[in-house]
């Protein structure tokens, strides 16, 4: 096995020409929905219902519907909340960080994640609205002038976190506009008269592909993803506060901000992973999303696996070493108390099942890995109901211990999430290019000038 | 688009990056200025070969994000130091490191959207989507995997036929002239248009109006509203009376009343009350408390009658007066009960303690404003007494 690290990987596989490669990215927008979209859009939508009618219930009734009760309050809204916030964290990850360290393997992957991201997002702004129960309320979390001096708490991390999330989605959400905009003109620029010239004519603003303009754009694209950086790992960073700051054994740990974001992206990178699979199949993208990207993914998917892992031993050794009788108890009990199923489901999904991607092979299989990163997506979402219901459910009173269990509203909610999510993704699918058409265009094989004389 | 004769610019393709880099540089070289390169992608090292200075906005973002900043901490200390300060945990008013993650959040926020919408449309002049080059064969070709240069007509050193040349012999090739479009005229005070936007405003109200408030009343979120019990001062249909609120039993007596025996009688009575309590300091700053709160509005702080009210209401009169000082207390304890002229009974507001503190409080003032020497005296003699301690 001799693999040759000392040359850049060639990004579009194929030897595809630059028509080739925008031909088979519009092909999706040109070509009428067929049956395969229209089945898993009606699985998904169906999902989307289901919660829809929990959500209706719950509003109407009100959320004694849900299992959360004394000592429980944070039960699924905030498990659920944090998952997809979670999700979100790989989009502007591969758009960002990726792209300040120049790798360009990322141009294929970034649109997709960057919808991703806007879609977790939105869908993890919804739990916290309902977990208050009063929805309609939602509009007092932000520090609006009025006549009762009304202001928010601005040393709460709960305000942190509407500051940190609602920046965060527009955040993403101008970034992936933004790095839409030339492809709304090559759409344009293909389509015949009409209604969809018209929606893409309003869409591109006039982008003509000039340079003059590519030179502002690079730049703004710099530093917008100079912004999204620091941006992206405080927002875990802040989530991670709405328990750490609290006095909360099982909580109140420093080692919370790193481990959140690095479960963030590890969580992020294996629903990329599930998502692309199918993509590149289905839209035949697999010149443009090619098994090298995935196998860079599992690596990623590994590392951040093992740091999570790390967290998890961590957290069990300071419980220990720093002596403290309540600490010790919460760490002892979430992994042999009454909730030690949840916790060995996420300690073999996020830590044990990665480690297969240790084996090249295993790593460039698609089959595995997708088994692996199900796994894994599995194993963070126990990881915040770990995190979040075996802290509460035993604290400091032995008197209010309690035993926590979802209803079935909680779990149509749940559902209606992932339902959301995905009706969301799949929509985009057909909607825009799922591949930025101009940024995988300047890293197709001779798309830039060879390098000799003096430019 | 439609097109008039007025030349906007000449233009060429080239088919790889290497010819278009080239091109771009020879065109700069040649002293154009008025000329722009379009490429499906940036091209690497464009910058350079078209001669184009380093972009400014990068200042529009430092700008941008430094006043985000500066918005946001002080959105911050005002709010929580200024404005309603609330003392949280213990914790200081202004906790710094607590307002760090706002201040963060919102330079992100404010230096991307000043930098996005400030590069679209102070930058490019976005939106324009009537630009001349647009709907070309050559905007088709270079939105796909064309290079192209264009010389626009503006440029000082242009002539369309050196342009062309000038193209040819740097080996473009679909050398494309491009002219102004017709602009196009949007009616929007067009009679018809107007006419329609009022209909469908119309339209779309009045079944707005109807649907919710005719057709279903739905009103949201209502559990509070609607309760099993009776209302104050509504009706009811349980009770054979017809209201909810039930009369006390007769003969019922409240806590804590006293029945005032010339509580019927409009003159002053023969035999008035005599003041039970001893006029103790307490017992006087009750009284002053209360002559404050119901009394002074009318008859002044000091019972002179000179109130804000003096011209406005028939005048109160002053408590000074030979008649005021020469009642017994009970005459003036009568006139609180049960009023009197225009002054209303302040029964119910007063219990039977408090009145007579406002009794005694009115015989303090009576003396302060009418004292004799001997008083003057008294309280030289206490002065002294209290310095001399």
């Amino acid at each position: 096995m001799n693999i040759d690290y000392s040359k850049e990987d060639i990004i579009v596989s194929g030897r595809l020409s630059i028509a080739q490669i925008e031909d088979l990215i519009a092909k999706p927008l040109e070509t009428k929905v067929d049956k395969k979209f229209l089945i898993a859009l009606s699985v998904s939508v169906t999902a989307l219902m289901i919660g829809a009618i929990s959500l209706g219930f719950s509003l109407l009734y009100g959320t004694g519907l849900w299992g959360n009760n004394q000592p429980v309050g944070w039960a699924f809204p905030i498990v659920n909340f944090v998952f997809w916030v979670g999700i979100g964290h790989a989009g502007t990850l591969i758009s960002a960080i990726l792209y300040l360290l120049r790798q360009k393997w990322r141009n294929g992957i970034a649109r997709f994640a960057e919808a991703m991201t806007i879609f977790a997002v939105m869908t993890a702004g919804i739990f916290p609205i309902i977990h208050t129960g009063r929805p309609w309320l939602a509009g007092y979390l932000f520090p609006y002038p009025n006549q009762h001096s009304l202001w928010v708490n601005f040393t709460s991390p709960l305000i942190w976190d509407v500051f940190a999330v609602s920046t965060y989605f527009t955040v993403s959400f101008v970034f992936w506009y933004v790095g839409l905009i030339p492809d709304f003109a090559t759409m344009r620029d293909r389509t015949k008269e009409g209604i969809r010239k018209t929606i893409y004519k309003v869409f591109s603003l006039g982008w003509r592909h000039s340079h003059r303009n590519w030179q502002h754009y690079e730049k703004a694209y710099m530093l917008l993803a100079g912004f999204a950086t620091p941006l992206v790992l405080s927002v875990h960073t802040i989530v991670s506060f709405d328990f750490a700051v609290s006095i909360m054994p099982g909580w109140h740990t420093t080692i919370f901000p790193p481990y959140f974001v690095a479960g963030a992206i590890f969580s992020g990178f294996a629903m990329v992973v599930t998502v692309l699979i199918f993509v590149r199949k289905i839209f035949d993208l697999e010149h443009l999303i090619t098994i090298d990207h995935l196998e860079k993914m599992n690596k990623i998917i590994l590392a951040t696996g093992m740091m999570v892992g790390y967290a998890y031993a961590m957290e069990f050794f300071i419980a220990w070493y720093s002596g403290n009788q309540t600490e010790s108890f919460v760490f002892v009990n979430r992994a042999f108390g009454p909730y030690a199923w949840a916790y060995w489901i996420m300690v073999s999904c996020n830590v044990i099942f990665p480690q297969f991607f240790w084996i090249r092979k295993l790593r460039r299989s698609i089959p595995v890995m997708f088994i692996i990163v199900i796994f894994v997506n599995v194993g963070m979402w126990f990881e915040r109901f770990v995190i979040t219901i075996t802290s509460l459910h035993r604290d400091f009173l032995p008197s209010s211990w309690g035993y926590y269990r979802p209803t079935l509203y909680d779990f149509g909610i749940l559902l209606g999430s992932f339902g959301l999510f995905f009706t969301l993704v799949i929509l985009f699918t057909k909607a825009l290019p799922v591949v930025s058409i101009a940024e995988i265009k300047a890293v197709a094989d001779d798309a830039q000038p060879s390098h000799h004389g003096d430019h | 688009m439609e097109r008039n004769n007025k030349l906007f610019a000449v233009s060429a393709l080239f088919n790889t990056p290497n010819e278009i880099i080239s091109a771009a540089s020879k065109t700069a070289e040649k002293g154009y200025t008025k000329f722009d390169v379009h490429t499906p992608y940036p091209v690497h090292g464009m910058d350079t070969a078209m001669k184009l200075k380093p972009s400014n906005l990068g200042f529009v973002t430092l700008g941008f994000g430094l006043s985000g900043t500066g918005l946001a901490l002080m959105l911050a200390y005002w709010t929580m130091n200024v404005d309603y300060p609330m003392n949280i945990g213990g914790k200081p008013l202004f906790a710094f490191p607590a307002y760090v993650p706002v201040i963060f959040e919102v330079t992100v926020l404010l230096a991307t959207l000043a930098t996005v919408i400030g590069m679209l449309t102070f930058f490019f002049k976005f939106p324009s989507n009537s630009h001349p080059v647009h709907d070309t064969n050559f905007m088709k070709a270079v939105s796909m995997d064309k290079f192209g240069v264009i010389i626009e007509s503006e440029d000082p050193l242009f002539n369309e036929a050196d342009a062309v040349s000038f193209l040819e012999s740097l080996g473009g090739n679909s050398i494309e002239k491009i002219y102004y479009p017709v602009k196009e005229a949007y009616p929007v005070f067009d009679k018809k248009f107007i006419g329609l936007q009022i209909s469908i405003a119309l339209v779309v109200a009045g079944l707005t109006y109807v649907t919710l408030n005719k057709a279903v009343y739905i009103q949201p979120f209502s559990w509070m509203t609607d309760q099993f019990r009776s209302d104050v001062q509504a009706s009811s249909t349980f009770f054979s009376d017809g209201r909810s609120m039930r009369l006390p039993v007769d003969g019922t007596v409240a806590r804590g009343f006293m029945p005032y025996e010339y509580s019927e009688l409009t003159t002053q009575p023969e035999k008035p009350l005599t003041n039970p309590f001893a006029p103790s300091k307490a017992f006087l700053e009750l009284g002053k408390k209360k002559y404050e709160t119901f009394c002074s509005p009318c008859h002044g702080n000091y019972g002179d009658g000179d109130s804000r009210l003096r011209e406005q209401f028939p005048n109160p009169p002053s408590l000074h007066s030979e008649k005021v000082r020469t009642w017994k207390d009970g005459n003036i304890y009568h006139v609180i009960v049960n009023g009197q002229n225009v002054m209303p009974a302040y029964a119910v507001q007063l219990n039977d303690e408090e009145r007579w503190a406002i009794t005694s409080y009115i015989r303090v003032l009576q003396r302060a404003k009418n004292s004799t020497e001997e008083d003057v005296k008294l309280v030289r003699k206490e002065i002294i007494s209290n310095v001399a301690q």
